[in-house]
């Protein structure tokens, strides 16, 4: 077995699968598990209020509560790749209100990094 | 005396709860503590099965618990081992039938004459199985090397850390211990089963034992004998290092390489 393994050192066998799958999925389910629970509603509320800027589905926005050493951390990523910017509605994006920024098509964002 | 109650659980069904129960309480008993296993499964009753006292059950758990019976008529006591007794459930109740007021004055009752009480939970995330851990002093998760038994593992493990009365009252959490069971150590040679360091590693919990694959068994619960009583048995011989090791002591893991071919022993057909 020494030997094989020198040989053919990382064979794709069915127990390597299964170690590699149950990481990712306890993974996540860990992360999903100890979430507070306005998590759902903040996700929610976020998505309100963007998709009044830029065109956005449920699932381009992950909200996501983790730990870096001793500080937790609320992660919010939305995906607007590609996303339409929403044509000025509710009153919201009007020109000479205040408000948020409206964001141009195609226009750098600073959060994004660029690929 | 104040007992120690310990919950064998799982979330899956299948991989050894009450096979483990019965011979982690057998095991404690033949080291001279006085031990009672209880099932907490309601109307799936088979602890008494595996025992071997399945027609000596009178009164059940149900019964303490709404006062039809006192707690010394539905224990059961063991013939093989002195300091050994079995406190059977019902099998005609509902699942909801363990009230938790209840289940607490008899554990509450229990500690006083016993070092241990073993608590046989049932699979799932139900009420009975959130019954069965939530007075948990230490838990035994029982895993098969498997994917959907680890899975269910990792989630009981996080039921325990939120949900038992240990968590709910800020108390020093529930001692969780890993006991690997119907392990194939020629399947993880051939890289067809989870090794027991990946599922350590994944559950990150401290292993209690690795109960080898074995005939015996099936022999021990077909009888009704816990296995650790047939210490001619590999299993029976690691479900005793387990509970060695659960009382503090020192023992090197056993039966993890695969068994050398015997000549002789496959002459004569011994497995």
């Amino acid at each position: 077995m020494g030997l094989l393994s020198l040989l053919f050192p990382e064979r794709r066998t069915s127990a390597v699968i299964a170690r590699e799958r149950l990481k990712i999925v306890l993974a996540h389910e860990r992360a999903s598990r100890n979430a507070p629970d306005f998590l759902p509603v903040l996700q929610r509320e976020l998505l309100d209020v963007i998709s009044r800027y830029v065109e956005i589905r449920g699932d381009m926005i992950r909200v996501n509560v983790g730990k870096s050493g001793d500080t937790s951390l609320l992660e919010i990523n939305v995906e607007i790749d590609g996303a339409k910017v929403t044509p000025a509605k509710n009153g919201a994006a009007e020109e000479g209100k205040a408000g948020a920024p409206r964001i141009e098509p195609g226009a750098a964002t600073p959060w994004v990094k660029p690929s | 005396m104040a007992g120690k109650v310990i919950v064998l659980t799982s979330g899956k069904g299948g991989v050894g709860k009450t096979t483990s129960a019965a011979a982690i309480a057998a095991g404690l008993a033949l080291r001279g503590h006085r031990t009672v296993v209880i099932d907490f499964d309601v109307g799936l009753r088979n602890l008494d099965l595996i025992m071997g006292c399945e027609r000596r059950v009178v009164f059940d758990f149900i019964n303490v618990i709404n006062g039809d019976a006192k707690l010394n008529q539905a224990l059961i006591k063991d013939k093989r081992s002195d300091n050994l007794y079995i406190f059977p459930t019902s099998q005609t109740r509902d699942k909801d039938a363990l009230k938790r007021d209840g289940v607490e004055l008899v554990l509450n009752e229990l500690k006083e004459s016993f070092d241990y009480i073993v608590c046989d939970s049932p699979a799932g995330i139900e009420h009975g199985a959130i019954t069965a851990l939530y007075f948990a002093d230490s838990a035994i998760i029982v895993t098969n090397p498997e994917v959907s038994s680890v899975r269910d593992s990792d989630r009981i493990i996080g039921i325990l850390a939120s949900k038992s009365r240990r968590a709910e009252f800020n108390l020093e959490p529930v001692a969780v211990h890993l006991l690997l069971s119907r392990y194939s150590p020629e399947r993880v040679r051939r890289g067809e089963m989870l090794a027991v360091e990946d599922v350590k590693e994944i559950l990150s919990i401290p292993l209690l034992g690795v109960i080898p694959e074995s005939e015996s068994v099936l022999k021990a619960s077909n009888t009704g004998t816990p296995v650790a009583f047939d210490e001619e048995s590999p299993a029976g011989r690691a479900y005793l290092d387990a509970v060695a090791r659960f009382l503090g002591e020192q023992r090197e893991l056993r039966f993890l390489q695969p068994e050398r071919r015997n000549f002789f022993r496959a002459l004569f057909g011994r497995a």
